[in-house]
């Protein structure tokens, strides 16, 4: 009896696998894109801010303005796109985004320099894109305070002359604050949850709109064989992804892998599942190919940007944090960062996977009670 | 090519009339010219004349679509002219298509657009002026009985009413030539008799000329004059009357003893060499023997339990089949005995003694119903699908669920299968009760949908493989089930071949292989035989004769009601409700009057649809009269 069933779910599980590998679009799907964006997100993906574009407008133009200015020349997070001649040339090129900063060096700079009086220098930022802005300011005010210091005591161009706390600061787990770690180490959640999306919500509504569905519904499978032999080729291919991108990131990103590897496997693996759960859940539902691919998309999008994957959750309104709790990807992006960067061990992220073991016994339950209901 | 004469009086008076469409010595062929190209059509010539309805015959891939394509203007010929209304088709095609009305296969009906805005969407379309369209738009909708549902949504119609929409649009802009490609494919009778009337009141009142193609030989009968093609040739041409006359003396009747004795006798006549054809008509045998008389008959029908053989007036099908034999390979030996072990583990084969007795369907139900439905309601809602109907169906008997679109029989049939659940009722499937024990019921059931389902990206055998396996075959015994469905279904040579590549008839053959590999004990057939040219339909009732004979109850839908003769028993359903049951000849019986003293049984089935549409007319205006 036992053995039965086993047997017809294997003929299913190798049928799956067959019409996968078989079908020219579903190999793609497997392996293209999520090669393609572990790269495009690796590369493309980073707050760290380099290269902005900026101009000067020098009115001192004397040897003391032209050594501060040096100083940002030869800084590889900016790059000098224009010197400008007037104040009304300003607005123009910010307007345009043909900078995003201008450094105003007024005609007084070095004469207030050697007189011992605050040399202003004023920075104009295009704040439009507020992350940048603030980011390139810190940049500036760094500099600043760098050649203000060259410049030994008693010659300060500081828009705040008396700081006298000096901060140290020490970014743990990320020493550096390379934002790519931080997008990496995700990457192989985010990733492999399109894949399996795809491939499960278009697994039932695919034999729905080809009628091969009732073909399964009228052979003795159960829906829990149906659900089985369907289930497992994606979640073999999500976890083959997820597993092939970790080690991407490791070897090609040379983003630390500190954490325990048995903990990083087994939240991927029950991630994938659950998400599974999910696609199936969907493609249940769906009378056609199209609904299912809608479907899956309807969920993709929101399910990226309540994980945490590029935004912190602690920002977000409470309800929305809410909300978050059943979205399994918000656990892996969390569990993938904590195993990848803090080192956390299988212990530290159980609370973690347990959530995402019960989102995978709902939807797949779910999955399976439709399969039938929607055959009309 | 075989030309026909004399020409019936009708074709001669319409000599006179304007000649709408000629084709001289036209090809066609798709890809490379020589080795690698298809000739789709070859040196094809025909015309079509004002009032004339001129029907293009034979089985799928002859070149029909292609040739009415042509004549759309819609292909530039390979070789060839062809003039549609004084105008060259490949020149001036665009002045063609604006004058000519053109329905292909599947017309392209916006399913989200109401009735009445698919009409003027295309009355648009083809630049309508306002006044014509006024006194066009309500007539079209009347001869197309959709006056009453003009609001609804195309998407939701039925099959025949989609069709006559189709048509409705394809009318609008009151062409001088019409070009229809095979309008009645998969349509029920009552919408096919209806369409045809719209075509023969637009001939007679506009005085247009049709161009139709079809591959329902009794439709053809009701063409003015008819183009047999047989793979890319216009193979014999002339009226339906001059093909007759060439076969009288040569079409017999006999009338066996019984349904399944007259099957047996038609399987023994269809391998007899010299016989065009043998079919079940009316509880009869009809045989074909184009080149040989009375005698051969009586010879060929001797050892069987049935009346003499007698003359009887031919058809223009029985014509049609002659040309068949004469040009085309014969259709596959059906082995029965390679179909027999299908059947064996599961009933023990029958003595001589059962099959030369009465297998009388009442006797079959005593000894043990394969199929038990008692009682069973379906509801959607507020809708009742199907209305408290009960039936049994005997161990290797053939049992037809019939009925127009919409009347309840898929959903019936659905149930049956345990694809939907009852509302109340009981099914038994061999002994098993399809609610408690669906895995079990399941397991002794084979289900042959109405379109192809199969894996159209795995291959013959993969696809096989994988149905064998899900139903627990393995080892030793799926493989000799595989070798053997392979052999005697003729996919062998095509074993590796993806299953959405092969032509529409191995398709058949191999949804066959594939519900029948694990010996069920019922199979269950969603028209099975919708789309499919009626040589393909011969080669799939023999086969399924052959199941049957092994042993196999075999459950059906269908509406050609010439399939209907090969049922043991059968069901009407219209509107939910079962309005007969019974034999062949108890449904033929309904329909018998004084006007009609032989009917057919798509007589009776039309006089059972049309009296429960007037009672359902009468209960609606009773309801309306209480409301």
């Amino acid at each position: 009896m036992i053995l039965d069933r086993l047997h017809r779910v294997l003929a299913l599980v190798l049928k799956e696998f067959l019409t996968i590998l078989k079908d020219p679009k579903s190999r793609f799907v497997v392996i293209g894109p999520p090669i393609i964006q572990f790269f495009v997100f690796g590369y493309a993906a980073t707050f760290d801010v380099t290269s902005v574009r900026y101009a000067v407008l020098d009115e001192s133009r004397t040897p003391e303005s032209r050594a501060l200015l040096a100083r940002f020349e030869s800084s590889a997070s900016f790059d000098l796109v224009a010197t400008l001649d007037t104040d009304e040339q300003i607005a123009r090129s910010i307007d345009a985004q043909a900078v995003r900063l201008v450094l105003h060096v007024g005609p007084t700079y070095a004469e207030n320099l050697h007189a011992g009086r605050p040399a202003v220098v004023q920075a104009i930022l295009d704040g439009r894109n507020s992350n940048v802005a603030s980011i390139a300011l810190g940049y500036v005010q760094a500099i600043v305070q760098q050649h203000s210091a060259s410049l030994g005591v008693g010659s300060p161009i500081e828009v705040d002359p008396g700081l006298s706390i000096d901060l140290v600061d020490r970014a743990w787990y990320n020493p550096n604050l390379t934002s790519r770690w931080y997008i990496v180490s995700a990457l192989g959640g985010t990733i492999s949850m399109v894949v399996v999306m795809l491939l499960t919500s278009l697994s039932i509504a695919r034999e729905r709109e080809q009628g091969t569905f009732d073909q399964l519904l009228v052979s003795p499978l159960t829906p829990l064989e149906i659900l089985v032999g369907k289930a497992t080729p994606a979640v073999v291919f999500g976890l083959a992804d997820a597993a092939l991108l970790s080690a991407g990131a490791v070897l090609w990103f040379e983003v630390p892998l500190l954490g325990s590897l048995a903990a990083l496997l087994l939240g991927l693996f029950v991630f994938v599942i659950a998400v599974t759960g999910v696609g199936l859940f969907i493609s249940s539902l769906s009378g056609t190919m199209q609904q299912g691919l809608l479907g899956s998309f309807m969920y993709i999008m929101p399910s990226v940007i309540l994980s945490g994957f590029t935004t912190p959750l602690e920002n977000m309104p409470r309800w929305l944090q809410v909300l978050t709790f059943v979205n399994p990807l918000r656990y892996v992006v969390e569990l993938l960062r904590r195993v990848f960067l803090e080192a956390a061990s299988l212990q530290d992220v159980a609370g973690l996977i347990f959530p995402m073991l019960a989102i995978a016994a709902v939807t797949l339950a779910l999955a399976a009670f439709f399969f039938r209901w929607r055959t009309t | 090519m075989t030309r026909l004469d004399p020409e019936p009086p009708e074709a001669a008076l319409a000599a006179s009339a304007p000649n709408l469409l000629a084709l001289r010595e036209v090809s066609k062929s798709f890809g490379p010219a020589g080795r690698g190209g298809t000739i789709a059509l070859r040196d094809a010539t025909l015309s079509c004349r004002a009032g004339e309805i001129l029907g293009l015959v034979g089985p799928d891939g002859a070149g029909k679509t292609t040739l009415v394509r042509l004549a759309a203007g819609l292909l530039a010929p390979t070789r060839g002219s062809i003039v549609v209304l004084g105008l060259d088709s490949v020149k001036d095609a665009a002045e063609v298509r604006g004058r000519i009305g053109y329905m292909p296969q599947r017309f392209g009906l916006y399913e989200d657009l109401t009735v009445r805005e698919n009409l003027r969407l295309y009355a648009d379309l083809q630049g309508v002026p306002p006044s014509t369209r006024a006194e066009r738009e309500p007539r079209l909708l009347r001869m197309a009985g959709l006056g009453r549902f003009q609001d609804r949504l195309a998407g939701r119609l039925s099959g025949g009413m989609k069709q006559k929409l189709g048509l409705a649009c394809a009318l609008v802009k009151a062409p001088e030539l019409l070009l229809l490609d095979e309008p009645t494919v998969g349509v029920d009778p009552v919408s096919r008799r209806e369409l045809w009337q719209i075509i023969a009141e637009l001939v007679e009142r506009d005085d247009i000329g049709v161009l139709l193609s079809t591959s329902y030989l009794d439709e053809a009968e009701r063409c003015h004059r008819i183009e047999v093609m047989l793979r890319g040739e216009i193979v014999a041409s002339g009226s339906p009357a001059s093909f007759r006359e060439r076969l009288a003396q040569h079409v017999f009747e006999t009338r066996p003893r019984s349904q399944r004795e007259a099957r047996r006798l038609q399987a023994h006549l269809l391998d007899r060499d010299g016989i065009a054809d043998a079919t079940i008509r009316s509880g009869r045998v009809r045989l074909v023997v184009p080149g040989s008389g009375a005698a051969d008959v009586g010879r060929a029908i001797e050892g069987f339990d049935t009346s003499s053989a007698v003359a009887t007036s031919p058809r223009f099908e029985d014509a049609f089949m002659c040309l068949v034999s004469e040009r085309l390979a014969p259709p596959p030996r059906i082995d029965t005995d390679a179909a027999e072990p299908l059947g064996t583990e599961v009933v023990p084969s029958r003595g001589p003694e059962s099959r030369a007795g009465e297998p009388r369907a009442s006797d079959a139900t005593e000894r043990a119903a394969k199929v038990r439905v008692k009682g069973v309601v379906k509801r959607f809602g507020d809708f009742v699908a199907v209305r408290n109907i009960t039936f049994e169906v005997g161990p290797g008997e053939i049992f037809g669920l019939l009925g127009p679109n919409g009347a309840g029989k898929t959903t019936m049939f659905r149930m049956m299968c345990g694809l939907l659940p009852v509302t109340s009722g009981t099914i038994d499937i061999a002994g098993h009760d399809l609610r408690r024990s669906p895995s079990r019921a399941r397991a002794r059931i084979g289900y042959m949908a109405q379109r192809f389902s199969l894996y159209g990206t795995l291959g013959v055998e993969e696809n096989l493989r994988f149905f064998g396996r899900a139903y627990g075959l393995r080892g030793r015994v799926l493989e000799a089930r595989l070798e053997r469905a392979l052999a005697s279904y003729e996919l062998l040579p095509r074993r590796d071949t993806p299953a959405g590549e092969l032509p529409l008839g191995y398709k058949q053959r191999l949804a066959m292989a594939a519900a029948l590999l694990h010996e069920p004990e019922i199979l269950f057939l969603d028209e099975p035989t919708s789309g499919v040219d009626p040589l393909a339909r011969r080669e799939f009732w023999r086969r399924i004769g052959a199941v049957a004979e092994s042993g196999v109850t075999v459950v059906v839908t269908t509406h050609f009601m010439e399939e209907a003769e090969y049922c043991d028993r059968m069901i009407v359903m219209a509107q939910g409700a079962m309005m007969a049951a019974g034999t062949p000849e108890d449904i033929r019986e309904r329909a018998r009057s004084p006007e009609n003293p032989d009917p057919s049984i798509e007589d009776a089935f039309i006089a059972l649809a049309e009296s429960a549409a007037r009672e359902s007319g009468l209960r609606a205006q009773r309801s309306e009269a209480d409301a």
